[in-house]
């Protein structure tokens, strides 16, 4: 019995990347182990958790409900992207140290890359908003709170 | 010395690498040739195992091996009592421990048993299916009181009654005072305790050197120095030639410290056997069955009081859950004995409990280690015996809180950490004080209540008082150096799950030696760097090996203050030390950096004198006397729906005392992260198995974790009564948030719905619409 | 938990796709939104042996009003465009007011309302509200094309009258009309997870101000959706008050098998069914007459 592969064409962060993947090869793992993009984290596999989060032609998606092979010719963001470069964080992440928004990290790059979309489509969110956009990310350490004032601060920064 | 950052609301070293995916996890470790192993597990509770036949798995394309447990040969074992009973009178404890793969018997859903090791994840899950297991169900041992009874199937074949253990633990003649009490009020309780539900799940690479004889093990375990020792003897190594890496962790808890785990276990000894690096990762799915969790308990207990409301003894009667193993001895219900006493006089106590083996997984201390069960019970007994005596429920509270000036309180009973227990500072009645006045509970019950009940909104209080035996031994250690380039490294042995301990150290490093925080480079969890230590447990981080870090940090100054007189020519007195350099004061321009003075003191020609130790470096350990008792109250404001009864928190309070608070920041972090999983505990968690020992809920859509929209917006404020038994003065705090939630929820919509006037009582966790409904149904 | 093996098309025509899925049969699945089925596959219980992915198709998406009539909505409109286009809260409130309950943000930024019908989970909100609104569903084959009812559609749990080579392309539902009003209320565990129970209820007026027509909706209360057609017919012609409501709610019951699971036993599912019931009715009623 053969493997089914297939030839993509996929653009991450910017970069264009060329590769031969199997059929059942979750995106989640493709950017993990192919592409070596480890801030992408798997939690559950099966779309709940939402730690897999990156964002696809321009909209949050469970990277972990996706299959490589679907990639062809469209455009993923990562956490990896987010920042302009090692010295300058994105406000959204720079927020997130400066209220405490993470403990062990593990969910922050789903968080970060959910809320990047939701602060530039809600430029002003109140707490209730911002709550029910992050009620598809489970964290498990911090209890929301600091990730709430660190998107609320962010979405300050940003308007400045 | 300036405390500049000790105290403060200091912003994480850590947090730059881990908001740009540049933190290493354990499945990020990526080694050429490796292997990719997967499990079969059980898919039955319990069962004797007459053939396990490997060979079409063995066959597939794309698979390396298949092992069971007749492959292990002499490996096979099982594995070592990690905790030994503490040394309590009569107590009886029959250790059976867990083993790598099943043989003649599996005693719990999910229990492994063969392995297979493929080019990827993929091909060894599809390898799972080849292989053909032949087994003798048997009845599964479910119930708590049913495992008991003769008539039971037994877990293991030799403990009658299913009995793991059974202890009795006393403090004066409850006997004698109940007889004399004016009140005596008892039910029966029950308790359970979830998942932990890390959002990382667990994880194991090995890569085996042949040709360095080296062992590398990457592992997501609280406890790298004890894996290390541990593995070292399996594999019949040496501890020199084993590295064990906690690299960054996606939470702990707890779970991750249980060790000697079939797969921690077996991972390495295929990495050696292979020549092939091995990695593991548990699937969510896995980590239902794979990953100890904690459940239940079900107390028989009563309080008797005299007619003031005074407490005049307690007595508890209790079952625990161990699941199928118990290698962690007594730990979780020891807990929850000690801990029902809470920051209360009770003169009088008759605990006994019975721990019993189930077919079912293994329970290991998760947040809050069995204290929130024992926190239960003595919480509701009070609200009962205030309704009783027509007492408020946080005045009775009031009248039987320890005084501020009866610390020591020794309580006499052995706690987790083998000594007696004793609370080492306290001051409690500013605490509840401080709770109900950021609640408005004297002005909710008099007038908010009632204005919101005309209006037909039911609406309730909750009041609920805490104490935690914290920051026990046995000890930690720390190694702080300075470096050429005048940053400090330091290197402790805990490892770190999102505590911040690359942060909080620094702090205190910082302060002694005059640098940035952000100079102090901080690793923990790598047993290269640092040999010894127990692990991060028990809310000990921040006391044990904080204080450890400190003495370190304290001789290195030392050190440079002798060094820098000698090179100024002066008295130690008459130095400083900030900015990253040493200065005379009062004499501008003789200042020498760090960095160069820890060049001087590693000379690399001449002759030093006799009892000189190179470099600007200190290793310095710290081991408490007995815990340090951090305490607290919560108090919550809900509202139920009197049809639906679905529930929404309108406040949330916690007046929290751990002593001196190194990071503010860090420090209501934890407690947010406690609380929101007590919340979980409370009302939307629970693990159901079915009489067979089936996991009903065995996903993440199931098993209910509370999202931002269910974890409230909490006010936090605290009181310092500084420990006596450390020189920072710290108690633990990790696990507070998430100990007195359960009897908060059950008061407080008992209060909503006016449940106790209609004779309905919330004497089980966890709550939700559909059990209140079940509660509820005589009143329809 | 990694998916078993398949093969894998991603489909160049709608033509292409019903060939490949008429040869294969109920060993090929359509990948849409995908946040039904992938799941399922990585859990490994299921295990189709082609995959045709039909995201490629995008003339299966996108939402045609007609105007006071109907929304012709592709089987292909993900959740979140039909959240975010204007018909959808002018046209149909009932949907609008379901949508942020159906999962999360990121999975409707996926999930379509073809695959979501589709898949036909008892729980899954959009099947009770299709069915309260009397919509139709458009299926084609290679061969042949069809419409098929609402109430005809859903035949059991995670089932359909779907054949193994159909593909769903379209639902139609019917503007909402003047002097109407409609009300969707589901009590779950957290927001995102399927209804305990969920009630979608319509309510039109006739120019007395009584009840011309009410269309009462269930998920989650038997093994599809449930339209109550008893509790429906009693309220025609009827001025709605508390006691035409309470009628309703217990005409409803007789409609009704809820199966009950780990979160709700069957009563508490029938007492909430009762409870939203009466209420979303009464909101309903209430809006319609704010519209009269």
């Amino acid at each position: 019995m053969s493997i089914d592969t297939h030839d993509i064409t996929v653009t991450v962060n910017g970069t264009s990347y060329r590769r031969q993947v199997e059929a059942r090869l979750l995106l989640s793992d493709f950017l993990r182990h192919d592409l070596l993009l480890a801030g992408t984290h798997v939690g559950c596999e099966h779309g709940v958790c939402g730690a897999c989060t990156v964002i696809f032609d321009g909209a949050p998606v469970r990277s972990c409900l996706m299959f490589a092979a679907q990639t062809d010719g469209h455009s993923i963001d990562t956490v990896e992207g987010l920042a302009a470069d090692r010295d300058h964080l994105h406000p959204l992440q720079q927020a997130m140290r400066d209220c405490h928004g993470l403990q062990c990290g593990y969910c922050t790059p789903g968080i970060l890359m959910t809320m990047k979309v939701f602060l530039e489509e809600n430029p002003a969110p109140d707490e209730a908003q911002i709550r029910e956009a992050l009620s598809g990310n489970l964290c498990r350490c911090t209890g929301y709170q600091h990730i709430v004032e660190a998107v609320q601060l962010a979405a300050e920064r940003l308007r400045r | 010395m300036a405390t500049r950052n000790f105290g403060a609301p200091i912003r994480r070293n850590e947090d730059a690498r881990l908001l740009s995916g540049q933190a290493l996890f354990v499945d990020d470790v990526e080694l050429p040739g490796m292997l990719y192993a997967a499990f079969l597990r059980s898919n039955v509770a319990h069962a004797r195992i007459r053939a396990i036949d490997v060979s079409a798995a063995r066959a597939r394309d794309g698979v390396v091996a298949v092992y069971t447990a007749a492959d292990l040969g002499a490996y096979w074992a099982p594995g070592p009592l990690l905790v030994p009973p503490p040394p309590i009178k009569d107590a009886v404890f029959n250790p059976r421990t867990q083993v790598p793969l099943a043989k003649d018997k599996v005693r719990h859903v999910g229990e492994p048993l063969a392995v297979v090791l493929a080019q990827s994840r993929y091909l060894a899950e599809d390898a799972l299916a080849d292989i053909a297991v032949d087994i003798d169900p048997l009845p599964a041992v479910v119930d708590l009181e049913k495992a008991l009874t003769q008539a039971s199937a037994l877990v293991h074949d030799d403990v009658r009654g299913n009995l793991a253990a059974h202890v009795r633990q006393s403090r004066g003649n409850y006997a004698t005072a109940r007889a004399r009490a004016a009140h005596v009020i008892g039910r029966r309780f029950l308790y359970d305790h979830g998942a932990s539900m890390t959002m990382e799940t667990r994880g194991v690479v090995a890569n085996w050197d042949a040709r360095a004889n080296q062992m590398t093990i990457w592992d997501t375990t609280q406890a790298p120095v004890f894996l290390r020792n541990g593995l070292a003897g399996m594999l019949g190594l040496s501890e020199r030639q084993v590295r064990v890496i906690a690299p960054f962790v996606g939470g702990g808890f707890g779970p991750k410290i249980m060790l000697f785990y079939p797969e921690e276990v077996v991972i390495p000894w295929a990495a050696m056997k292979l020549n092939r690096p091995v990695k593991w990762i548990e699937d969510r799915l896995e980590h239902f069955f794979a990953t100890t969790h904690e459940r239940g308990q079900i107390h028989d207990a009563e309080i008797a009081l005299g007619a003031d409301g005074r407490i005049v003894g307690v007595k508890d009667v209790f079952l625990h859950d161990t699941g199928a193993y118990n290698p962690y001895g007594l730990t979780v219900p020891i807990n929850s004995q000690c801990t029902l006493l809470g920051p209360y006089v009770i003169p009088n106590y008759d605990s006994t409990f019975t721990a019993v083996f189930t077919n079912k997984p293994i329970v290991t201390p998760y947040r809050g280690a069995g204290r929130q069960h024992g926190v239960f019970v003595i919480e509701r007994l009070l609200d009962l015996a205030a309704r009783e005596l027509k007492l408020d429920r946080a005045e009775i509270r009031r009248r039987n809180l320890i005084p501020p000036d009866a610390f020591p309180y020794n309580y006499e009973i052995i706690y987790q950490d083998f000594t007696q227990l004793s609370y080492d500072s306290g001051n409690y009645e500013p605490i509840l004080d401080k709770a109900l006045e950021m609640i408005g509970y004297d002005n909710f019950v008099a007038e908010e209540q009632p204005r919101l009940r005309a209006q037909g909104r039911h609406v309730g209080i909750g009041i609920a008082c805490y104490v935690e035996g914290t920051g026990i031994g046995p000890y930690e250690g720390a190694k702080v150096q300075v470096q050429a380039n005048g940053k400090v490294s330091l290197a402790t042995g805990i490892g770190t799950q999102g505590q911040g301990h690359f942060t909080v150290f620094a702090q205190i490093v910082a302060d002694q030696l005059g640098v940035e925080v952000t100079d102090v480079d901080v690793v923990t969890g790598d047993t290269d760097q640092f040999y010894w230590g127990a692990g991060t447990f028990a809310s000990r981080g921040a006391v044990v090996a904080g204080n450890a870090a400190n003495e370190a940090a304290k001789a290195v100054r030392q050190k440079i203050l002798k060094l820098a007189a000698e090179h100024f020519e002066c008295a130690e007195e008459d130095l400083e030390i900030a900015n990253g350099e040493v200065s005379v004061v009062g004499v501008p321009g003789q200042a020498i950096k760090l960095g160069t003075l820890a060049l001087k003191a590693n000379p690399m020609r001449g002759a030093v004198k006799p009892g000189t130790e190179p470099g600007l470096e200190s290793t310095q350990y710290f081991g408490p006397p007995s815990g340090a008792t951090a305490s607290g109250v919560h108090a919550m404001i809900v509202e139920v729906d009197p049809e639906t009864f679905a529930l929404k928190v309108l406040k949330y309070v916690v007046v929290h005392d751990c002593g001196t608070v190194i990071n503010p920041l860090i420090l209501a972090g934890q407690i947010h992260g406690g609380v929101a999983q007590g919340i979980g505990n409370a009302f939307y968690e629970q693990l159901v198995f079915d009489d067979d020992g089936q996991l009903l809920n065995a996903s993440l859509a199931d098993y209910l974790l509370p999202t931002a929209l269910e974890v409230p917006h909490m006010d936090l404020a605290h009181t310092v009564t500084p420990s006596p038994l450390n020189p920072l003065g710290v108690k633990g705090a990790g696990e507070a948030g998430a100990i007195p939630v359960g009897p908060l929820f059950a008061q407080a919509i008992e209060d909503a719905l006016g449940l106790l006037d209609r004779n309905v009582e919330l004497n089980e966790i966890p709550l939700s619409p559909g059990r209140l409904f079940e509660l509820t149904a005589k009143l329809r | 938990m990694k998916p078993a093996p398949f093969r894998f098309v991603a489909a160049r025509s709608i033509e292409q796709a019903l060939q490949l899925k008429a040869e294969h049969g109920d060993e090929a699945r359509f990948l849409a939104g995908g946040q039904s089925l992938v799941p399922t596959m990585n859990f490994r219980l299921t295990q189709p042996a082609v995959l045709i992915d039909i995201n490629p198709l995008t003339e299966l998406a996108g939402i045609k009003e007609e105007p006071g009539e109907r929304l012709r909505i592709g089987a292909l409109t993900r959740y979140r465009n039909l959240e975010r286009d204007p018909a959808t809260a002018r046209s149909l409130p009932l949907v609008h007011e379901a949508l942020p309950h159906i999962a999360h943000p990121q999975i409707r930024n996926r999930g379509t309302i073809g695959g979501n019908l589709a898949h036909a989970d008892p729980a899954s909100e959009m099947p009770a509200i299709v069915v309260a609104l009397a919509g139709r569903l458009r299926a084609r084959s290679a061969t042949a094309e069809r419409w098929i009812d609402a109430s005809d559609f859903f035949v059991g749990a995670l089932s359909t009258a779907l054949q193994s080579d159909e593909m769903l392309m379209e639902v139609d539902l019917p503007v909402a009309p003047r002097r109407s009003g409609a009300c969707f209320m589901e009590l779950s565990r957290r927001r995102g997870d399927f209804a305990i129970i969920g009630v979608a209820a319509t309510v039109r007026l006739d120019d007395d101000g009584r009840c011309a027509e009410a269309r009462i909706g269930l998920c989650n209360a038997g093994d599809g959706p449930v339209f109550a057609a008893a509790a429906s017919l009693s309220l025609a012609g009827r001025q709605i008050g508390d006691k035409e409501i309470g009628e309703a709610a217990e005409l409803m019951q007789r409609d009704i098998d809820p199966g009950g699971s780990i979160h709700a036993s069957k009563e508490f599912q029938r007492h909430i069914a009762g409870v939203l019931t009466k209420r979303a009715l009464a909101a309903a009623n209430k809006r319609a007459r704010r519209e009269h």
